[in-house]
């Protein structure tokens, strides 16, 4: 446990991409079987345990802790993992480390009655880093700037495998992955990829620059609009036995499709699509806002599959049947999409249209107006462009000179600062988070209401700026919570920028903002100067 | 706690001391602690920049601290200046006011106000761990405990500063040639960090950043054993393979420190303690140094003094005023603004003090 406890306290204080690999590398060469592949299972989120949780962490502290200070030691170093490790009391003479194997088929096997006296015990006998690396084990977010791509590619590293070479044999394997190993040092065959539905690394986008069009030639490019919903791959494949599996995966590559038993069920032929995963009625793309009840849950109710259907539209094929077409031009991919969609004949599956255009100014006006330009009553949905070479192969990650996203313009308010929330993870102990609100009329004059909360769009430097002005001119203090001095003549003015506006009736404004960050701030204009509700509720869309 | 000093009836806390928006101030005697903004009299505990602030009519403080504020403000820092002697009393008005050694830095003082048998301790920032390169702090029983709360909550406990420098020395001796660069407050942080490496058996020359060298020769003058120290300004970076260089908090991330070979960052601080800290700064090696009293320490401070009453002045004040109730101690915070800007905004304060210094 030491070692692995070395190991990721190293890697969370590690920069550099390169220095994190070699130090993983270096573990997983050093360290014997199972020790390793426990601690690659747990890099790559490939450890689940079903009793050990959260919760049984803070029940742990609760009986140690008085829960006023550990409240707001939680709220200041704002990881719970860290908070208990470092309050954790020490006791004396508890000195018997438990070995990673150990700890791992404990948090595996042990009951909701056993558990918190084995973790309590080896607590007491790790050390601060070993405690918390236990913990992190146990929460399952690491938070160590290791990504499960991070791990696998030092892990093949080991062999001199290529990255995607292990993505394509790592669903058919387990913890601790000797099968793994054994092939990567030469010591056995590659395991057979028994998977019938892997996921496959998503290929991204970069983002348009100025400039970028100077040197481009329109006719080399498609476009597409780009929806506002949750990207996601469909993969679907027939087990030795005949039967079908279906995984709905996230971008990051999480198995999503127990939520969404409409799509599954709906795609019922071999192979993998790449699109958006959309709510629609009737024919028409529903808000951000509408989607996000069907986020996030582990099962779903008959009410909610009727009420919010899913829905997917559809951008590119990355395997046919059982053909790996990543390899082929995007043009072709588009041509097999269209006869797969056709074969499919589902109507939760459509195929994202391509936008006309000749130049780049055709497609800036497409941008500027979506609705006139095809996207019709969905354009309320829409939150941009993708530009895609016609030749583009589908590659892992962010390769430059293939996919762009040419965002809308984004819409800009001026909000006064109102309340200050201490951030989380990399943010943390600082007032990060901000509710901040525009001007209306009440009976008792003009007063502030809160129309949204943002926690980024700044620089660090600005962060410790509006940090120390939180600080200076804090009204009032609600737990983690601080009221911010606003009013006509003193408060600080956000610019903020934001892609749609709803309306919700969880907010007192009547409102709710999508993606709102801090634009700029304006430490120069008073806050007498800021917004009005109607400004932006001229910005709502019109009532359905 | 029933240890607690019978308190005096003659007068109330409120008018011997109470907090305003330039500080704490003394009714009687005229005078405020620690101003953070221009007044007539002042009385400084220490020269760190958010309690030593340049300006007043006159002020009262210890030889060293005049100096500091001298170093950094220029002579003329203040209209009139008086030196306070530790341990003896200054009368002014019908207030008592003593000096007693705080171990914060070189020169750092508590203000012990006492009149008509009412006593109150200001302690400034202060430590309890050992220091090599200043006086320890001197516990005084009073009616009220006036403490700072800049590392008070419970997962601030600072393991021995010897075992962090052992940390970095273990570095250095494992990248022999990268360059280990070592955040540090220029004053005092950096000087204590000095003299526990020399403490620890590392003998070859240190290397400052331009922005630390007066204070450092102010604490060599001293007699700091602080061993040979070299500006960096006069050495070519390139060259600084395997050695120490301490700088300012603010220029770790500088381009100035991309300038050595491969370099390792090192950052000593209390707040080294909390990993996000660490990262937001780029710390690759964080080192718990702290001149501030940790959890335990700042508990143990309270109980030995005393006092039936604690103030809290800056820093989590809620936690410690919080605590104090669960032993029966009555406690308030002050919620004084202006304090722990070294700790809590570390790069505004210590880009001002690198022009300053």
């Amino acid at each position: 446990m030491n070692r692995f406890a070395w190991l990721l306290d190293r890697l969370a204080y590690e920069p550099r991409r390169n220095a994190k690999l070699a130090l993983i590398a270096d573990y997983l060469r050093t360290t014997p079987d199972p020790d390793r592949g426990l601690a690659l299972a747990a890099m790559t989120g490939g450890l689940v345990f079903r009793n050990a949780k959260a919760g049984l962490i803070r029940a742990l502290i609760a009986e140690r802790a008085d829960p006023v200070l550990f409240a707001l030691s939680y709220d200041y170093v704002g990881d719970l993992s860290e908070t208990v490790a470092l309050m954790w009391p020490a006791r004396h003479g508890a000195n018997d480390v438990p070995h990673l194997p150990d700890v791992v088929a404990g948090l595996r096997n042990a009951g909701k009655i056993d558990l918190p006296r084995l973790v309590a015990g080896w607590l007491d006998a790790l050390d601060e880093t070993g405690r918390w690396a236990l913990l992190k084990l146990i929460t399952g977010a690491l938070r160590i700037g290791v990504s499960a791509r991070l791990a696998k590619t030092a892990a093949a590293s080991l062999g001199g495998a290529a990255p995607d070479e292990v993505e394509q044999v790592w669903h058919g394997l387990e913890p601790p992955y000797t099968a793994l190993f054994a092939w990567l040092e030469g010591r056995a065959p590659r395991p057979a990829a028994s998977d019938p539905a892997p996921f496959r690394p998503v290929m991204l986008s970069h983002p348009v620059e100025a400039g970028d069009f100077d040197k481009l030639d329109p006719a080399e490019f498609s476009a597409e609009w780009k929806w506002d919903g949750i990207r996601v791959q469909a993969v679907s494949g027939t087990r030795p036995d005949g039967s079908r599996l279906t995984r709905l995966y996230s971008r990051t590559g999480e198995d999503i499709a127990g939520a969404f038993p409409d799509l599954v069920e709906a795609l019922t032929r071999d192979g993998a699509l790449d699109g958006e995963l959309l709510v629609m009625r009737d024919g028409a793309v529903q808000s951000f806002n509408t989607l996000q009840q069907r986020l996030n849950r582990k099962t779903v109710t008959a009410k909610m599959l009727a009420e919010f259907p899913a829905h997917i539209r559809v951008y590119d094929l990355l395997v046919d049947g059982d053909e790996d077409i990543r390899e082929l031009p995007l043009v072709e991919r588009r041509n097999r999409l269209e006869a797969f969609l056709g074969r499919l004949g589902s109507e939760r599956f459509d195929l994202s249209r391509v936008i006309p255009f000749e130049s780049w100014d055709d497609l800036a006006a497409a941008r500027a107006d979506p609705a006139a330009a095809g996207a019709g009553t969905d354009a309320e949905a829409v939150e941009g462009c993708m530009i895609k070479r016609s030749d583009s192969p589908y590659l892992p990650g962010r390769p430059k000179g293939y996919w762009w996203k040419w965002k809308r313009e984004a819409r800009l308010v001026d909000c006064v600062l109102m309340y200050a929330q201490r951030g989380h993870g990399k943010r943390s102990s600082f007032y990060s988070d901000y509710t901040f609100g525009v001007w209306r009329e009440s009976p008792e004059g003009q007063e502030l209401v809160p129309v949204g909360k943002a926690y980024f769009g700044f620089t660090d430097e600005e962060l410790v700026e509006i940090d120390r002005y939180v600080r200076k001119n804090t009204l009032n203090r609600f737990g983690p919570v601080r009221e911010v001095t606003h009013d006509a003549k003193s408060g600080l003015v956000f610019e903020v920028a934001f892609e749609g506006l709803q309306r919700s009736t969880r907010h007192k404004s009547g409102l709710a903002m999508r993606f709102p960050r801090i634009n700029r701030i304006r430490w120069d204009k008073p806050p007498g100067e800021a917004d009005r509700i109607e400004a932006l509720e001229r910005l709502l869309p019109a009532e359905a | 706690m029933t240890l607690a000093r019978q308190r005096s009836q003659n007068l109330r806390p409120s008018e011997l001391l109470i907090p305003t928006p330039a500080g704490l101030y003394c009714p009687l005697a005229d005078i405020h602690i620690d101003p953070v903004r221009p007044v007539a009299r002042a009385l400084i505990t220490h020269g760190h920049s958010d309690h030593a602030r340049a300006g007043h009519g006159a002020v009262l403080a210890t030889r060293e601290t005049l100096a500091i504020m001298a170093l950094r403000y220029g002579e003329g820092f203040a209209g009139e200046r008086q030196e306070a002697v530790p341990g003896v009393v200054t009368r002014i008005g019908a207030v008592d006011f003593r000096f007693v050694p705080a171990g914060h830095v070189l020169g750092s003082a508590q203000i012990v106000v006492e009149a008509k048998g009412l006593r109150i301790v200001v302690s400034g920032d202060y430590k309890r761990e050992r220091d090599p390169t200043c006086a320890g702090f001197e516990p005084v029983p009073c009616d009220i405990f006036i403490t700072e709360a800049t590392f008070g909550l419970p997962v601030f406990r600072h393991p021995p500063a010897h075992l962090e420098v052992a940390k970095l020395l273990e570095s250095v001796r494992l990248f022999p040639e990268r360059t280990h660069i070592v955040g540090a407050y220029s004053l005092g942080k950096a000087q204590r960090v000095m003299a526990l490496i020399r403490e620890a058996g590392f003998e070859r020359p240190l290397y400052i950043h331009g922005a630390m060298e007066t204070l450092t020769e102010f604490y060599l003058s001293e007699g700091a054993a602080l061993g040979e120290i070299r500006k960096v300004a006069t050495t070519d970076r390139k060259l600084l393979g395997g050695e120490i260089v301490i700088c300012p908090p603010s220029a770790i991330q500088d381009l100035w420190a991309r300038k050595f070979p491969d370099p390792v960052t090192a950052f000593a601080s209390g707040w080294m303690r909390i990993r996000a800290r660490a990262r937001q700064r780029g710390v690759e090696l964080p080192l718990i140094i702290s001149d501030h009293a940790d959890w335990d320490d700042l508990q143990a401070t309270i109980r030995e003094v005393e006092a039936g009453e604690i103030w809290v002045t800056h820093g989590e004040a809620d936690a410690l005023v919080h605590w104090c109730g669960t032993v029966g101690l009555k406690a308030k915070p002050l919620h004084l603004v202006g304090y722990g800007d070294e700790g809590e905004a570390e790069p505004v304060v210590e880009a001002d003090n690198a022009v300053t210094s």
